[in-house]
């Protein structure tokens, strides 16, 4: 039979190109990156980057806008995540049957995620703006004081998170919709019989069986979430002052407002450690608690 | 025989009672529906009212919910901001980032799902975990350094980041559904390995190849922060273009919401063809929708 050089060697041959883009495209960004962490580095030629080893990690222990952009990132997503499972769980049981036009309210329930997230941030910013935006309109209707939203220091965040929960809780929803669709109508039934009323059915029974879509979910949006960066960076930049700068935003400034290349890439690397981290200790715990 | 008619009123009765009980509950769901998809939806709509409306009705203290709409601001971008050269840009980039992705990522995705190399799939989806910013300082650094900075090359590459990995990891699951039979059946036929993926594997994944070629463009159109850095005058794409109206510009509520339509609206519509996919696209295949 014919066989060509090709078909012999395909296994190695159709990645190829792939492989080599990978390589180029990610891994040698992060071996550079890597490399720049222990220097001291501007962009182009002066300063002579030079090695200080562990230097910008000390620096960057000792920053205390650091420790509070750190800060930033872990409310945010302390806010944001949780937030997002409990509404997606709610939203994933409404649509868990058959209704009128359920094509077309899927299509809608897409809108928030796929949306561009600078239009998103954009007409967020509008709506929350302190004198005009609608939201005051509304708070001010229900006989609620008027908000600073995300030009207040204390809101800066609380008012990013709501944006990341309207955008993201759809996916969450979606998911866990999926996993639902999956279970069988035996267990459910049985459930029914043995008189469980419906708390008790999402608890011990529900719940248990769509957690792996859940863990999935929680720890795909916990990465997302920890490096935000669109929303806040169109919303307000990472202000007032640095009341809503995140690590992932004080990095873009230190490379590219701050012209520090060697304090920005410790950062991302820590950044970086971060998000493997929780990521590794969600799923270790959501394998320990099965 | 009377026995007989009050047991028939007793069971229509209860038939009744169970009927009013279902058409509560289903009000109540509907009405509670309704209310989801309105909160869910708001943003969206005050989008295209506040693109409708002048600026005196945009900055009126309490909002006008009746109006006469008004095409001004869609014409305003239109006109003087280079819109359609930013949408003709990000349309280039997000086109070649896609087609780039797909000649690449075809092959590599059925050499996966093939021969089952696992290391090689969770070697490109670390780029799912790295923070983007650590690619595109040393890009920036490389760019600038080679004089391309604002070139479509650069941000062609740097979307790839993003378009390569999606597609990959979107069809080895489509194309671990192809069955091998047949691949085999061509290849006794006298087709080689590679003849046999093109003729018959990628045929029978068009739809999979199609729904991962609308995400990846979706994404790259999406895409803010690779674009910021990288794109200038001759490449600048939509969503750094409507950034810079925010920061740069007066602010012309209609203008900024006529604009944030005017690149949501292509999204929305490729996301229509495609709504089954898009959950998996997100998680990469972990969830199949």
């Amino acid at each position: 039979m014919r066989s060509s050089w090709i078909d012999r060697n395909l296994s190695w041959v159709f990645p190829l190109p792939a492989i080599l883009a990978v390589l180029l495209l990610i891994v040698g960004p992060v071996i550079a990156n890597l490399a720049f962490s222990v220097q001291n580095r501007s962009w182009g030629i002066f300063p002579v980057p030079s090695f200080v080893g562990l230097g910008n990690f000390v620096s960057a222990f000792e920053d205390s806008r650091f420790w509070s952009s750190a800060l930033n990132m872990f409310y945010l997503t302390i806010i944001a995540v949780p937030a997002e499972a409990i509404l997606g769980l709610a939203l994933a049981l409404l649509l868990n049957r058959d209704f009128f036009l359920k094509g077309v309210v899927r299509s809608l329930v897409l809108l928030p995620m796929i949306a561009t997230p600078v239009a998103v941030a954009l007409i967020w910013s509008l709506m929350m703006n302190p004198e005009l935006g609608v939201l005051n309109y509304f708070l001010q209707s229900l006989h609620l004081h008027r908000s600073l939203w995300a030009t207040s220091p204390a809101l800066a965040i609380p008012s990013i998170a709501l944006v990341d929960i309207w955008e993201w809780t759809p996916f969450m929803a979606l998911i866990m919709l999926a996993a639902l669709q999956s279970l069988s109508q035996d267990q459910m039934e049985a459930a029914k019989i043995d008189g469980a009323n419906a708390l008790q059915r999402l608890f011990r029974i529900i719940l248990p069986l769509i957690r792996p879509a859940v863990v999935v979910a929680v720890i795909l949006r916990t990465i997302d979430a920890l490096k935000t960066f669109d929303i806040i960076y169109v919303i307000t930049q990472g202000g007032p002052g640095t009341a809503s700068e995140t690590l992932n935003v004080y990095a873009f400034k230190s490379s590219f407002l701050y012209l520090r290349i060697g304090y920005s890439a410790s950062l991302l690397v820590i950044l970086a450690l971060v998000v493997v981290g929780v990521a590794a200790i969600l799923n270790i715990w959501a394998r320990g608690e099965k | 025989m009377k026995i007989g008619n009050e047991l028939h009123n007793a069971w229509t009765s209860a038939r009744k009672r169970t009927r009013v009980r279902r058409w509560t509950r289903n009000s109540f769901f509907y009405f509670v529906l309704v209310v989801v998809m309105i909160i869910l939806l708001f943003p969206f709509i005050w989008m295209i009212l506040t693109s409708l409306r002048t600026q005196v009705e945009n900055t009126s203290a309490v909002p006008v919910w009746f109006f006469k709409p008004t095409m001004e601001n869609y014409r305003s971008v239109l006109d003087q901001h280079h819109f359609l050269s930013y949408t003709l840009h990000s349309f280039i980039v997000a086109a070649l980032a896609t087609g780039i992705g797909l000649v690449i990522g075809l092959p590599a995705a059925y050499s996966i799902s093939r021969y089952k190399q696992k290391r090689l799939a969770f070697a490109i989806l670390s780029a799912r975990v790295t923070p983007y910013i650590t690619f595109l300082v040393p890009w920036f650094a490389a760019f600038r350094f080679l004089h391309m900075v604002d070139t479509y090359t650069a941000l062609v590459s740097t979307f790839l980041i993003v378009s390569l990995p999606l597609i990959i990891w979107l069809m080895i699951t489509f194309f671990d559904d192809v069955p091998v039979d047949l691949e085999e059946a061509a290849r006794i036929d006298g087709a080689g390995e590679a003849e046999a993926f093109l003729k018959i594997v990628v045929p029978l994944s068009t739809p999979g190849i199609v729904a991962s070629a609308i995400l990846a463009f979706i994404f790259s159109w999406n895409q803010f922060l690779f674009a910021l850095v990288l794109s200038g005058p001759h490449t600048q794409t939509v969503p750094v273009a409507v950034f810079n109206f925010i920061t740069y510009g007066e602010i012309n509520y209609g203008g900024l919401a006529a604009a944030a339509v005017l690149i949501t609206l292509p999204v929305v519509l490729l996301s229509l063809f495609i709504q089954r996919w898009i959950v998996q696209g997100l998680t990469m295949g972990a969830v199949k929708g």
